[in-house]
């Protein structure tokens, strides 16, 4: 009987609240992605293999502006190592949210086969289980690969560092996968309406990931405008690493803009947040 | 506590519609409403064991998933221990155990313990709680030898006395079990409804289970609930089921050629001829070894099989005498 009485005072101390949801969402996830891990570990020379393959794969997209560089000096008016500032910090920030909820595109599977339904049994926010679902580090490939363009655009590039402009790497770099991962739970929550929404929704994760490797100068200002002000792309990287260059913005913006990505991105989150228990609502009740 | 002496499971007018767009053309969509369930009201007891039995698409998923939270219902009030489960559908989490049959919620490639150590810590059970829940399951699923072994290479029967154990460690007071003997060999079906009628008689567990197998029900519960188009059909003993649809099996044979109906002793009677195949049916309760004999004697047979009677048909029964006694 004091087992029970334990057990039920351990059961009801989940605080209330939201930071008390975010909490229990963290703890969830650590858990379930621990275990996405040790199965992956199952299959010890498939991690290493794809794991390569996701940097190599990843990285061909460097490799393509490289071969464009070598007939061309300059791309929509930006050098190679101002275009792999760009590349960088994009494929950085989409690889740490994909890193870190790339498989919630897999949600519509869920959903038709039914197996959404096992974690809504469980004790831990859906969203969380979601996201740690299928966990796969070899996606650190891309990460790294990221890692490796921006590390050599810094060090070619002659930038007259400021305070502001230090600050803003960091910044850019959370912000940007803060946006991205806003993008993932977002089209996730579409999925539980339409559930073979996934291709629509790697159009704007992965193809607004490539969009940002390129400066906006040669894309039409139409297109420009949309990655600004509809779905706020433009805070990744091409507003405040435009500051950090000295680059004329996009759009004429005024210069504080650069600034701006964490407010967007907090905005985003809880947008994509609210679209989420719309969603997850909608699925249960109806089924489907 | 909580749940009232009424019933710790109450369902009162609970409805749940649904809206199917259905495609008729390019960009052209029919909406439909469908009535999953229709206005379903019950009472479980603490410690019942209760059969829950229908057709495909009768509903009994609907139900089980408005029970654990899965779905809000679209009208009427549900309970569950005292919890509103689509309000509190996690705290309700801790208090219910869920085992789908033809979904694992195990790890696939790794041991089966691992899969156990999650539940432990997601579910927060207390260390010395959950040794000993561990301990006692293993023993009584028989799951020892099972524990170091990945998922994947257990056998289905295997496979779903884990499942049950992964549900049971936190101590629900009611489990729901939906179709727990599907697909699995006469060995394993047996050992999961010993474990279940020790689970209910030594914990009082409460059991609510849906399924396609007469004999599970007949084996485990006492009380039966039979679904069909959203509405409950019926609710009462096992043995009132039976005599609401007198159950018969249904022998299949395969002669080496087409030939004229068989010539079967009385009851007995051939229900259908396919070419050099024929069904007879007989009566439930009798051997069908008799009537194998006698064909095999004077046909030319190649080979045969026998059908329990299934839900569809008893409850297809159900509806033929319902329909004499209003006319009467």
């Amino acid at each position: 009987m004091a087992d029970t009485v334990r057990a039920s005072a351990v059961r009801e101390s989940a605080a209330p609240g939201l930071p008390g949801r975010v909490r229990e969402g963290l703890r969830a996830y650590g858990l379930i992605a621990v275990m996405w891990i040790r199965s992956t570990m199952a299959y010890r020379a498939s991690f290493v293999l794809t794991t390569f393959t996701n940097f190599a794969v990843t990285g061909l997209d460097f490799i393509a502006i490289l071969l464009m560089f070598s007939s061309v000096d300059a791309l929509g008016g930006f050098s190679l190592p101002e275009i792999a500032f760009l590349y960088g910090l994009s494929s950085l920030a989409f690889g740490l949210a994909d890193l870190l909820i790339g498989s919630m595109e897999r949600l519509g599977r869920r959903v038709r086969d039914g197996t959404l339904d096992t974690l809504l049994v469980r004790p831990a926010p859906v969203l969380a289980q979601v996201a740690a679902d299928r966990f796969a580090l070899r996606r650190l490939g891309r990460v790294t690969q990221g890692a490796l363009v921006l590390g050599y655009a810094l060090t070619t590039l002659d930038i007259d560092w400021t305070g502001p402009k230090l600050l803003l790497m960091p910044v850019m770099v959370v912000s940007g996968g803060a946006i991205f991962c806003s993008v993932f739970v977002a089209g996730a929550a579409f999925q539980f309406v339409a559930q073979d929404a996934s291709e629509v929704q790697n159009a704007f994760t992965y193809g607004g990931a490539t969009l940002l490797q390129y400066p906006p100068a040669v894309f039409a200002q139409d297109l420009v405008r949309g990655v600004t002000f509809v779905l706020p792309l433009a805070f990744v990287n091409w507003l405040p690493a435009s500051y950090v260059l000295g680059r004329p913005y996009p759009l004429d913006l005024p210069r504080w803009v650069a600034f701006a990505s964490p407010l967007v991105a907090v905005a985003c989150c809880a947008l994509a947040g609210v679209a989420w228990r719309v969603g997850l609502r909608s699925y249960r009740s109806t089924g489907s | 506590m909580t749940g009232s002496e009424s019933g710790f499971i109450e369902l009162d007018g609970v409805e749940k519609v649904f809206e199917v767009r259905k495609k008729t053309g390019f960009m052209k969509r029919e909406r439909r409403r469908v009535r999953a369930v229709d206005s379903i009201s019950f009472r479980v007891a603490r410690g019942e064991m209760v059969g829950y039995i229908g057709p495909n698409g009768a509903g009994k998923s609907t139900t089980i998933k408005m029970l654990t939270g899965i779905l809000t219902p679209s009208a009427g009030r549900l309970r569950v221990a005292g919890i509103d489960p689509s309000r509190d559908r996690r705290r309700l989490a801790h208090r219910i155990g869920v085992v789908f049959g033809q979904r694992t919620t195990l790890w696939w490639d790794l041991p089966l313990v691992d899969s156990y150590r999650l539940m432990h810590r997601m579910y927060r059970i207390p260390d010395a709680r959950y040794r000993e829940n561990l301990d006692r399951l293993v023993e009584l699923l028989d799951l020892g030898e099972l524990l170091d072994v990945p998922v994947r290479q257990l056998s289905l029967g295997q496979r779903m006395r884990g499942d049950i154990a992964a549900a049971l460690l936190h101590d629900p007071e009611v489990l729901y079990l939906d179709e727990p003997t599907i697909g699995l060999d006469v060995v394993s079906k047996a050992r999961v409804r010993e474990f279940l009628r020790e689970l209910n008689a030594e914990r009082g567990t409460t059991v609510l289970l849906t399924t396609h197998d007469l004999q599970d029900i007949e084996q485990l519960c006492k009380r039966v609930m039979v679904i069909d188009h959203g509405r409950l059909m019926y609710d009462g003993p096992l043995a009132g089921l039976h005599e609401a649809g007198e159950s018969e099996r249904t022998l299949v044979v395969d002669l080496e050629r087409e030939l004229p109906p068989i010539e079967a002793p009385a009851p007995a009677r051939v229900v259908r001829v396919d070419g050099p195949r024929q069904w007879l049916a007989f009566p439930a309760a009798e051997s069908a070894a008799p009537l194998v004999a006698r064909i095999a004697a004077e046909y030319p047979l190649v080979d045969l099989s026998v059908r329990e009677p299934d839900i569809e048909a008893v409850i297809a029964k159900m509806y033929a005498e319902q329909a004499d006694r209003a006319v009467s």
